[in-house]
């Protein structure tokens, strides 16, 4: 029996009590993470966690499975409360909205609208040919991957509410003034004409409407496989690289060269996070290892949003509907405002 | 029956050209599937998610990749 056929035979009842079962399971399973891999590696096996071999191999194991929760919770959450929303309601919203209010609008139901990246370029057609201004389609297409739901929900189960308030914050400001900003310079010219001459036709469909609670419960267990199976490599990948800075990185070495001193730190951090694909939850491991090591959370905070927010296959798929130049004015705007957030984070908060 | 898979080839659009196969052999109709890569004759029909599936040029489904059981459910009406 599938997932959908085994949700449909179960009463109301069972459906709340499975998920409530569900809940109780995963808080388990969060609060004794800790505890396992302390006893079971440093008690029975023996290491020691101040040494390096201790703290990398402990920080390896722990961050896998908290990350593999908080990834499988969240994502499921997530999914169930964005199955009430759907980019054709967002354009009927956006449609007819003027610039300013437009773009704060546009930044935030970039947020909570269900969206991937591989649909950017329908989605941008479908937002331009409907009437809604450029601009306002470019906060829309920067808030959308800038603040990015595993990226809270991992800052806030590893730095708390602070950061995560920041970062929200911070990418909701940039989308709106790079929205703004990109508005105003009056681009349409290079834009490729095809996406002005479509005309939309057919009707729409919402694919939110009609869907009962046991479709969205399994629309947020389908979502949550198709992410795990799609990130586990990057996961991994950045799970290591972490426990490796965990575990040998000299204490000072980042510092020295990528602390608080080093006036160009933020601006290698946008560069090198640009070009390197991967996602928020490859990058989290090495932000929280980066982070021990004495980095400053602005430089951390910037190369997070230029590796999640200025992606190259992204940029691709963009050049189908945009002219080099206003990919050139978007990686622009999007990176000055990703460097300034770096550099005022860092001023206010330090490490 | 006219069938079109909406999508410029990402894994989504492949697997639901995929289940969308294999429903039309289960159901045992003469279909004719067709591919659509084309931003703007997607954007044509109104599709913002892909990957979509248009039945008869009617948009039956966008955004999600559904089981071979769904798509069967929702070829029913148009085998008449």
């Amino acid at each position: 029996m599938s997932v959908a056929e085994r949700l449909r035979a179960r009463t109301p009842t069972r459906r709340w009590v499975g998920l409530a079962v569900a809940a109780i399971v995963w808080f388990a399973l969060y609060e004794l993470n800790r505890p396992l891999w302390d006893w079971l590696l440093l008690d029975v096996l023996g290491l020691d966690p101040a040494g390096r071999l201790g703290s990398g191999v402990h920080f390896f194991f722990y961050d896998t499975v908290k990350i593999g929760l908080l990834l499988v919770g969240i994502i499921f959450v997530v999914t169930v409360l964005r199955s009430f929303m759907s980019v054709e309601r967002t354009r009927a919203l956006l449609g007819g909205r003027r610039e300013g209010v437009g773009n704060v609008m546009a930044a935030g139901l970039g947020v909570v609208t269900p969206f991937c990246s591989c649909s950017a370029v329908p989605a941008f057609i479908g937002f331009v040919a409907a009437g809604v201004p450029l601009g306002v389609t470019m906060s829309f297409l920067i808030s959308s991957p800038l603040v990015n739901e595993v990226a809270i929900a991992l800052l806030f189960g590893m730095f708390g509410i602070g950061p995560t308030v920041m970062y929200v914050g911070a990418g909701l400001t940039i989308a709106i003034v790079a929205g703004f900003v990109l508005g105003r310079l009056r681009l349409e010219r290079w834009v490729e004409p095809f996406v002005f001459e479509t005309r939309l036709g057919g009707q729409l469909i919402d694919s939110t409407l009609g869907l009962s609670w046991d479709d969205r419960i399994q629309m947020g267990i389908e979502e949550v496989g198709v992410i795990l199976r799609k990130i586990w490599p990057y996961l991994l990948v950045g799970i290591g690289l972490g426990a490796a800075i965990h575990g040998w990185a000299p204490e000072d070495f980042f510092a020295a060269y990528a602390g608080a001193g080093n006036p160009f730190a933020v601006l290698i951090a946008v560069a090198i996070g640009i070009p390197l694909y991967s996602n928020a939850a490859g990058i989290m491991p090495l932000v929280e290892a980066l982070h021990d090591k004495g980095l400053p959370m602005g430089t951390l905070l910037a190369f997070m949003m230029a590796v999640v927010a200025l992606s190259l296959p992204e940029l691709i798929l963009l050049r189908r509907v945009l002219k080099p130049q206003l990919i050139a004015f978007f990686v622009g705007v999007v990176g000055v405002g990703i460097i300034a957030v770096g550099y005022l984070f860092n001023a206010v908060i330090g490490v | 029956m006219k069938i079109k898979v909406l999508g410029p080839g990402c894994a989504n659009c492949v697997n639901l050209e995929r289940v969308t196969r294999e429903a039309v052999a289960a159901m045992g109709i003469d279909a004719d599937i067709e591919k659509v890569t084309d931003y703007a004759a997607i954007a044509g029909y109104g599709v913002m998610r892909t990957p979509a599936l248009v039945v008869d040029e009617k948009v039956v489904l966008s955004g999600r990749v559904p089981t071979a059981g769904h798509v069967r459910e929702l070829l029913t009406p148009y085998v008449a």
